[in-house]
């Protein structure tokens, strides 16, 4: 077997899933746009209500849904678009993902490493488990690089002792090199980036992913030609050509880094291949990540075979979606086409002191169900519908329950970053009832008795807050 | 519940009600001056004879002050009340209640709502500080939430059924046209409300009630003492109000083909008016037409059609103005608009036009010998409203 743990207790991946958003732009409605070369396939797109925080909370949720009961010490998001510059936002995706209060939950970044310098730091912890989340929102201007070869995702890796669940990956060795080169740039909420002359940084990501590919390599034990499978990842396509040459050589297998479905998608993109990596390896094998971001991170895995697969397998939801988004969407949803909004009342922002009362609902999807009537309220209540019984009820998580359409409506008229609204009332299997929006939908696409699932998404921006909620979508199963 | 009602103690004896309009050259004050000085005029009273006020406005003031300021009401008890879209019928129930106590001789009830000083199309509610998980659908979105619930149900075809909203709204506009005091004064036929392009659901703006500025009054005495003031007092016969628990929102037996409050409340009104058949003892009706779903719905509510049947009985002309029971014969929500605090006053004043026969003889019903008048409000959303109901008499039992 190759390779060693470095100490007695083998520590890995618990859980891995990705999240890819319902939405694609095929490259050619770019180019019937701007002309010119736009490159073939598609790329992945948040939706009007997706940020880089939903993105990973849609990943998380679905990692978490393999290792049930996982209660991790440290939650790290990584993302380059932050939903805030002073605010943390890891506490919100720790809030939707319903893991309590005894964690740190922290921001690693903003910043093209964070996620690979969270998982670094994930696999040497003491903590038992560790859960690092990424998402990331990849835009720039019309006509840019950036819009063309980006995507936008969510990744989620639970990292810990075998002590914690079953791995799913060992972690057999890793190593970082860090050299201080400027190469891209943008200043915080710029759209535009901003990049030195390309053979610059690809000489240099070149040479630092060869020097991490050795020191790995040898923190491990293990010898290239047994790796089974490598990910190279980084903002710069050519960048890894000469290592994935070199390992082409020893017989390993270069994956394809999904640049003509997702794209590259950013802080996430590293473990969002791990995750695929993952996936789709075999018991035994050795997989490993090479991530070039302002350094160069690679980590050795073996897949043990064992564990519970994500329910909603990276390959699955590249497949999936809906390539029919129009560019001209495409560039209002990013803010980069101002559209004229509807002449209503702009929403008011939330209040902190109420959201925080009402946590368990408005981030964890939490009722409560009547004890003595087994009536489901959503949102939670103290005084029973049925039977009007006072404080006894029990919460009931409902985000993971799916729902079905009893009546809809399609609201042009209503103020929303992308009319018109879809809305339904929803009867949750097993009972509960919301009126609730929809989304990831067309309207024409819904009916009665359609099954639905939850999903957290960004409702609105108003005075700088985010204001986060949960909405219903066609059911596809595990995803969000 | 216990509810025995105050009928035939309480008589109206004036009332006033300006045109709605789109007044930009009237504030709210001037409006609750011309209709309190009509309601005055009407009954030959004045303002000083007027014990205690109340005054029904949803957004456009707040406090007794509100009416006190611009009519110079001095040294009087004066309470602004607010219940959602039936903020004008509470206005009323309040005055009558005070009077029917004994606590005052003469008590009035005005209704103002100045909608057209926001900048902003449609009726927008002030926001409360919450959670932001609250949903933020127009009120057309959510009332159009019922027309596929409907037609689902009763197993009716959808264009069947947007044919039968847009009748719905052909009516009002027909019998608003009729009314000079009406926003709009145009009739529209099935044909052209179905081309319109859909705004919620399946209604267009033509299945929507306009957006006006409003006051309306209404002056209250003891039954007894009504015709010191007049010869043809309306009688005070029921007056009922329910506000729901909001369970509808939360409870998957709710299948947003009926408004249970609306339901409750009408029961309540027939009970304290010893009425078993509305449909056959009522003379007329003014009801809450603010989308044409909700009017749709309302004749099974109220009682006027059976479980299913509204649809075919607004097809057969059952709620025309000729018909066998005429609904909104003054052109309705649909026509007036809707300054909230002043609706249900208007549909009172109506009712009083109608059941004293002095409406213009192109919209006078020819059902008036029944002598029965019902006027109806809503508020809110399926699944979580108020509802009142009102009927009025020009005779004492």
């Amino acid at each position: 077997m190759p390779g060693t743990t470095s100490s007695d207790r083998r520590r890995g991946i618990l859980a891995a899933a990705g999240y890819l958003p319902h939405w694609r732009l095929d490259r050619s409605s770019i180019a019937a746009v701007l002309g010119g070369n736009q490159g073939r396939g598609t790329r992945t797109v948040a939706s009007y209500d997706e940020d880089p925080l939903t993105l990973g909370v849609a990943a998380a949720r679905n990692a978490l849904g393999s290792a049930p009961g996982a209660m991790p010490s440290a939650l790290w998001f990584a993302t380059t678009s932050p939903v805030y510059a002073e605010k943390t936002t890891a506490p919100i995706a720790a809030a939707a993902l319903r893991l309590g209060a005894d964690l740190l939950a922290g921001d690693a970044g903003p910043g093209l490493r964070g996620a690979s310098a969270a998982l670094r730091s994930a696999l040497r912890s003491g903590d038992e488990s560790v859960l690092v989340v990424a998402g990331d929102v990849r835009t720039g201007m019309s006509g840019s690089p950036e819009e063309r070869d980006g995507g936008d995702a969510g990744a989620a890796l639970l990292v810990g002792d075998e002590s914690a669940g079953t791995l799913v990956a060992e972690h057999l060795g890793s190593a970082s090199v860090t050299e201080e080169f400027l190469d891209r740039w943008k200043a915080p909420g710029e759209l535009r980036m901003h990049a030195w002359e390309e053979r610059f940084g690809q000489q240099r990501y070149a040479d630092l992913a060869g020097r991490a590919w050795e020191a790995a390599c040898k923190d491990a034990g293990v010898q290239p030609e047994q790796v089974t499978s490598v990910a190279i990842t980084g903002p710069h396509a050519r960048a890894g050509a000469k290592l994935a040459k070199g390992l082409s050589a020893a017989g390993v297998d270069v994956v394809d880094t999904l640049g003509s479905t997702v794209g590259f998608s950013g802080a996430a993109h590293g473990p969002l291949m791990l995750a695929h990596l993952v996936e789709t390896a075999s018991a035994g094998d050795v997989v490993a990540l090479v991530s070039m971001a302002d350094g160069a991170d690679v980590f050795l895995f073996r897949v043990t075979g064992e564990g519970t697969p994500a329910s909603a397998p990276v390959g699955s939801q590249l497949t999936a979606g809906d390539d029919s988004l129009s560019y001209a969407k495409y560039l209002q949803w990013r803010g980069v086409l101002p559209t004229q909004p509807p002449n209503r009342p702009e929403p008011a922002r939330m209040s902190a002191s109420a959201a925080a009362r009402r946590s368990d609902w408005k981030y964890g999807f939490v009722g409560s169900r009547d004890r003595s009537s087994e009536a489901v309220h959503l949102p939670p209540a103290r005084v029973s519908f049925v039977g009007g019984t006072v404080d006894d009820m029990e919460p009931v998580a409902m985000a993971s329950t799916t729902a079905r359409v009893v009546t809809f409506t399609v609201d042009s008229l209503a103020y929303s970053p992308s009319p018109p609204t879809v809305f339904a009332v929803c009867d949750f299997d097993g009972g509960g009832r919301l009126p609730i929006e929809l989304t990831d939908v067309e309207p024409d696409d819904v009916s009665i008795g359609m099954p639905v699932e939850m999903t957290f998404r960004r409702i609105g921006t108003a005075d700088g807050i985010a204001n986060y909620f949960w909405k219903a979508r066609p059911a596809v199963g595990g995803t969000s | 519940m216990t509810s025995h009602g105050i009928k035939d103690r309480v008589a109206i004896i004036g009332m006033g009600c300006t045109p709605f309009r789109e007044h930009w050259e009237a504030s709210g004050d001037d409006l609750m001056v011309d209709a309190v000085n009509d309601g005055l005029a009407s009954a030959g009273v004045a303002k000083d004879d007027i014990d205690a006020w109340w005054l029904g406005t949803a957004q456009s003031g707040m406090s007794g002050v509100t009416l006190a300021s611009p009519l110079k009401i001095t040294g009087k008890p004066v309470t602004r009340v607010e219940n959602y879209c039936a903020t004008g019928s509470e206005a009323l129930r309040q005055a009558c209640y005070a009077v029917a106590s004994g606590a005052y001789d003469m008590a009035a009830a005005v209704g103002m709502e100045k909608v057209k000083d926001s900048g902003y199309q449609g009726l927008n509610a002030f926001p409360i500080p919450n959670d932001g998980t609250q949903r933020t659908l127009t009120a057309a979105a959510m009332f159009s939430l019922v027309a596929p619930a409907y037609a689902e149900r009763y197993g009716v075809e959808p264009e069947k059924l947007r044919r039968t909203l847009a009748r719905i709204a052909s009516k009002n506009h027909a019998n608003g046209a009729k009314n000079p005091r009406a926003q709009f004064r145009r009739e529209m036929d099935v044909d052209a409300i179905c081309a319109m392009p859909a705004v919620a659901g399946m209604l267009s703006v033509f299945d929507c009630a306009g957006v006006a500025d409003g006051a309306a009054s209404a002056i209250v005495v003891r039954a007894e003492d009504a015709h010191r003031y007049t010869d043809k007092p309306i009688y005070v016969k029921a007056l009922s109000f329910v506000a729901g628990d909001g369970s509808g929102l939360l409870d998957p037996e709710f299948d947003y083909t009926h408004f249970p409050e609306c339901e409750w409340a009408a029961q309540d009104a027939y009970s304290q008016a010893g009425i078993t058949d509305p449909r056959r003892e009522l003379a007329m009706a003014e009801v809450h037409d603010c989308f044409t779903p909700t009017e749709l719905v309302l004749m099974e509510d109220l009682g006027f059609s059976a479980r299913g049947e509204a649809w075919k009985d607004c097809e057969d002309g059952v709620f025309d103005l000729g018909g066998e029971l005429p609904v909104n014969t003054d052109g309705g929500l649909k026509s007036f608009g809707h300054p909230v605090g002043a609706s249900g006053l208007r549909m009172l004043f109506e009712c009083w036009l109608q059941l004293r026969r002095e409406a213009p003889d192109d919209r006078q019903i020819e059902t008036v010998e029944r002598g029965l008048a019902l006027s109806h409000n809503l508020g809110g959303y399926p699944g979580e409203m108020v509802s009142f109901v009102g009927i009025w008499g020009n005779e004492q039992g």
